[in-house]
């Protein structure tokens, strides 16, 4: 599939926005704050921006830009007149707004590196895999989304109600241990929660703690988003 | 393609009631009808997009919706809304078309100034396409609908929104893919799009076929060859005097039409007649279609 890639403004876009909280809340925070587990606040920040960059991206592609291309476009009427099918443009999505995550997430890698905010450098190459993964779940997730929503002002809800609240609760910007029991709890089920659960102890120069059940809930997540998109796109388009 | 006793509901409505239709190879085919009437759903269900609640539908040979992945492999659409990509050129239009139907990059570009001929879009190959007009974007959609080479094209209200223009060059369009032996089926509400472009019509209304046949047929079939139009103050008052002279006499706003086997004895009295000026023309498909489907506004 051929969603040719506009990559680079939006890519840009999407990036200067982590970023600037990154640097900013990195070293202005950073500097009252001090140390965070051990490390630098910037160092601390890095892996919780390396997964929100990743979710953001996956989110805006798969809400706005899918949107647009159905709704507004028409391509996937277009693209249905053809021998593909729903579940082919589903697929095409998919793998178009993971690929395009996975492009932010290694611009904010890239980053993590030129500065040096890693422990170990070898096992830093495993967020290549989280960055795959975390882009992965949220795409599929935000096509579910998008087969529910009847308009744009749908996705406000979606960032306002699950995206924000997500980023505040899943240790993007403090460790989850800050947080009061019954919120960590509730922190437990986020996907970004475990996003972050293995890409942070990677940049600190460890291996991920319960590795096996953070990857699980991530494919669980991106999987079961893009089963249930694919039900709800087809009970909305081939009625 | 053929459709037997096709129906879809919608709401518990019958949006597509009971449809029975089978193109011939090789003719174009329209089906006419007014707005809501169910053209575009009945198109859908012979694409294969949408399930129908009953009836049988085959598309080139396949039974449908089973095998309608494969079967529009030979068949070419060209949809109401034009669904072009605005972020591509027209050229990447129809080469990320072409795509779709699994042709190679090589393939497609081979066919690419053909189709570009055939558009008339030669010189805007790299234009993007929220640069072009509305009948270039018409023309392009068509020709997208050609990238696979197809068997049957099938053009959902083809000219509408296009100034007169625009429209007959839709229409040179056509007719070259009537000489090529293309089969054509294409919904409009134009009556002569439908009578200048179409071997056989079927006028579909609610869902159902209520006449088929050529144009002349339906003609010759369901009205009388003569009618005469007479407008002016003068027109309603005459009405009454004109029911007599005439076998069919229908008012709508200040124009009364005539219909009859014989307009003599109607000119004869109008010439006679002061304050009215009438038009006698011979019938056409829209005074078929009229007829048949009622003068009432369809929104
Ligand atoms: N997906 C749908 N859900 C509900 N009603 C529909 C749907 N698609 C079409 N309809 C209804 O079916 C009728 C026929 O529509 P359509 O086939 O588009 O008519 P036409 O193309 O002849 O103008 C309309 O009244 C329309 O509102
Ligand atoms: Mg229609």
């Amino acid at each position: 599939m051929v969603w040719r890639k506009l990559a680079v403004p939006s890519i840009l876009g999407n990036l200067a926005d982590p970023l600037l909280y990154m640097l900013g809340l990195g070293y202005g925070l950073g500097q009252f704050l001090g140390e965070v587990q051990g490390v630098p606040y910037l160092t601390f920040l890095a892996a919780g921006t390396l997964a929100y960059s990743v979710m953001n991206s996956a989110s805006f592609e798969t809400l706005y830009s899918a949107f647009s291309r159905m709704h507004v476009q028409k391509t996937w009427d277009a693209i249905l007149n053809t021998p593909l099918t729903l579940a082919d443009v589903l697929l095409g999505e998919l793998a178009w707004a993971t690929s395009k995550s996975v492009l932010s997430g290694l611009a904010i890698l890239l980053v993590i590196w030129g500065l040096g905010l890693y422990a170990d450098f070898g096992l830093t190459l495993w967020l290549l895999a989280v960055v795959v993964l975390t882009g992965f779940a949220f795409s599929g997730v935000g096509l579910a989304v998008n087969a529910l929503a009847p308009n744009y002002d749908f996705f406000m809800y979606y960032f306002t109600l699950f995206i924000t609240p997500m980023v505040l609760l899943s240790g993007v910007f403090y460790p989850t241990e800050a947080l009061p029991g019954w919120l960590q709890t509730a922190a437990q089920v986020l996907p970004l929660t475990h996003a972050i659960a293995l890409a942070r102890p990677l940049v600190l120069g460890e291996w991920p703690a319960q590795a096996v059940l953070h990857v699980a809930a991530l494919l669980v997540c991106g999987l079961a988003g893009f089963y249930a998109a694919l039900v709800l796109t087809r009970r909305r388009l081939l009625r | 393609m053929s459709l037997h006793q096709v129906t879809k509901r919608y709401a518990g409505q019958a949006v597509v009631d009971g449809l029975t239709l089978a193109l011939e190879p090789g003719r174009c085919h329209g089906l006419l009808g007014p707005n809501g009437a169910g053209k575009t759903t009945t198109l859908r269900l012979a694409l294969g997009l949408i399930v129908p609640d009953a009836g049988d539908i085959r598309l080139l040979g396949r039974p449908v919706p089973r095998e309608a992945a494969a079967a529009r492999q030979r068949v070419g659409v060209v949809p109401q809304a034009d669904s072009l990509d605005p972020d591509f050129s027209v050229r990447e239009n129809l080469i990320a078309y072409g795509r779709y139907f699994g042709l190679g990059r090589r393939e497609i570009e081979a066919r690419i100034p053909a189709l570009l001929e055939f558009a008339g879009l030669t010189a805007r190959a790299q234009a993007r396409v929220p640069t072009l007009s509305g009948g270039m974007r018409r023309r392009l959609a068509l020709a997208r609908a050609l990238v696979n080479d197809p068997e049957l094209i099938i053009l959902d209200e083809p000219t509408t929104g296009l100034d007169p223009q625009a429209r007959h060059l839709v229409w040179q369009g056509l007719r070259r893919l009537i000489q090529q032996g293309k089969t054509l089926l294409l919904t409009t509400h134009f009556m002569e799009e439908a009578e200048r472009l179409c071997d056989t019509i079927s006028i579909i209304d609610h869902g159902r076929i209520i006449a088929a046949g050529s144009p002349r047929e339906l003609i010759r079939r369901h009205i009388e060859p003569h009618v005469v139009e007479v407008y002016g103050e003068g027109a309603a008052d005459w009405a009454s005097h004109a029911r007599r002279l005439c076998r069919r006499c229908e008012q709508a706003g200040e124009t009364l039409f005539c219909y009859t086997d014989d307009a003599r004895p109607l000119t004869d009295a109008l010439d006679r007649r002061a304050g009215v000026r009438y038009l006698h023309r011979p019938a056409n498909l829209e005074d078929v279609f009229l007829k048949l489907t009622g003068r009432d506004l369809r929104e």
